[in-house]
């Protein structure tokens, strides 16, 4: 008589970003090459996890990926919701649970979401910005969608580590800031270096007729910062912590507008 | 004639850099930047000062403008950015919860 019940076997992961490991479970083999390949170069053989996600695969049941993210706290879980997906997070016991089609963008947003509410607790940040290590110190490449981000990065040279294209990655450590590599990709398409380095300048981007670095004033690069900044929370504590963030940066780390003609020559003026 | 009383939503976040006054909605993270009446405004809204005396002692001063045109654009600007939810209004002094949060 065959056995009316079978062991599923949990498969898992963990995929580290910015010194923050978080476990994902699945009991989904397919699924779980999937996380290895976006993942790769951020996955983690460490057995700690700061959060431990259970991925509930569905068929097909979520459609619209394009839909408003809504992110809400209530009674101490956060619960994180757009079209194609649904989790919950309970930051207190660590551990939550993610309802998804087996597909790398849901959960990528869902880690999205999770790093800016771990990092606004913390003085740190995502942010829309391409970013990079140039002997030993990062720099950071800010501007909205055509700004210049990935054109930047495409044109950096050899000896510069490109940390991301698209979301840079900003902790607070000390007095002062350190970026760490994403697999957050833009146009670029290409996994940042998993590696950190302090942040030494935020360059905010204009492309023009010639290669030039000119002062912000900082009420503008505030300003200019917290537009670039990722905000996902419907939640005044978390904003109000993530808007004195973004000043406390501009207090510390030197602002610039960089404007830029699209060729090569203008990582003569970084690093 | 009633008084309008004036205070800062406690919901909000607020930062004062060069001279600029920038507010943020807790709610829908809209930032704003205030201008110079309106920054007077926000630095003034203290619950208990009627706008009427806000006008006469800080905009009147500061812009020579004459004290019922300059009520009737700060009521106006108080609406406005209570309608924000920048400020709070009333018709009453509104007590002051012990905590701020303008930096």
């Amino acid at each position: 008589m065959p056995e009316l019940t079978a062991e599923v076997e949990r498969l898992s992961l963990v995929i580290e970003i910015g010194d923050m490991p978080v476990r994902v479970n699945t009991t989904d083999p397919g699924f779980l090459g999937i996380l290895q390949d976006r993942y790769a170069g951020f996955v983690s053989s460490s057995e700690f996890a700061e959060i431990e996600f259970d991925v509930d695969l569905t068929r097909g049941t979520f459609s619209d990926p394009e839909a408003d993210v809504s992110v809400t706290h209530r009674l101490g879980r956060w619960s994180l919701q757009r079209g194609d997906f649904r989790a919950e997070w309970d930051p207190s016991v660590r551990r939550g649970w993610i309802r998804q089609t087996a597909n790398k963008y849901s959960i990528d947003a869902v880690l999205r979401i999770v790093h800016t509410l771990v990092l606004a607790r913390q003085g740190g940040f995502l942010m829309h910005s391409a970013s990079a290590i140039r002997n030993g110190k990062a720099f950071l490449f800010a501007g909205v969608s055509g700004a210049g981000k990935t054109t930047i990065s495409r044109l950096a040279p050899p000896d510069a580590t490109l940390l991301t294209d698209e979301i840079s990655y900003v902790r607070r450590q000390d007095a002062g800031y350190i970026a760490f590599g994403t697999p957050f990709t833009g146009e670029l398409a290409k996994l940042g270096e998993n590696v950190s380095a302090p942040i030494a300048a935020l360059y905010l981007l204009v492309q023009g007729p010639e290669n030039r670095i000119d002062a912000v004033a900082p009420a503008e690069a505030a300003r200019s910062l917290l537009s670039n900044v990722l905000f996902f929370a419907e939640d005044e504590e978390l904003v109000q912590s993530t808007f004195h963030s973004a000043f406390e940066f501009v207090s510390r780390v030197p602002v610039s507008r960089l404007t830029f003609v699209p060729d090569s020559r203008v990582w003569e003026l970084i690093g | 004639m009633s008084r309008l009383y004036i205070t800062r939503n406690p919901r909000v976040a607020a930062r004062s850099l060069d001279g600029e006054m920038m507010i943020m909605s807790g709610r829908d993270s809209t930032l704003f930047t205030l201008n110079k009446t309106a920054t007077i405004l926000w630095q003034s809204a203290d619950g208990t000062t009627p706008l009427d005396e806000i006008v006469e002692r800080q905009i009147c001063t500061e812009f020579e403008v004459e004290p019922a045109e300059a009520l009737h654009d700060a009521e106006t600007l108080a609406r406005e950015l209570a309608s924000h939810e920048i400020l709070q209004l009333s018709e009453e002094p509104i007590p002051q919860r012990p905590s701020g949060e303008s930096r």
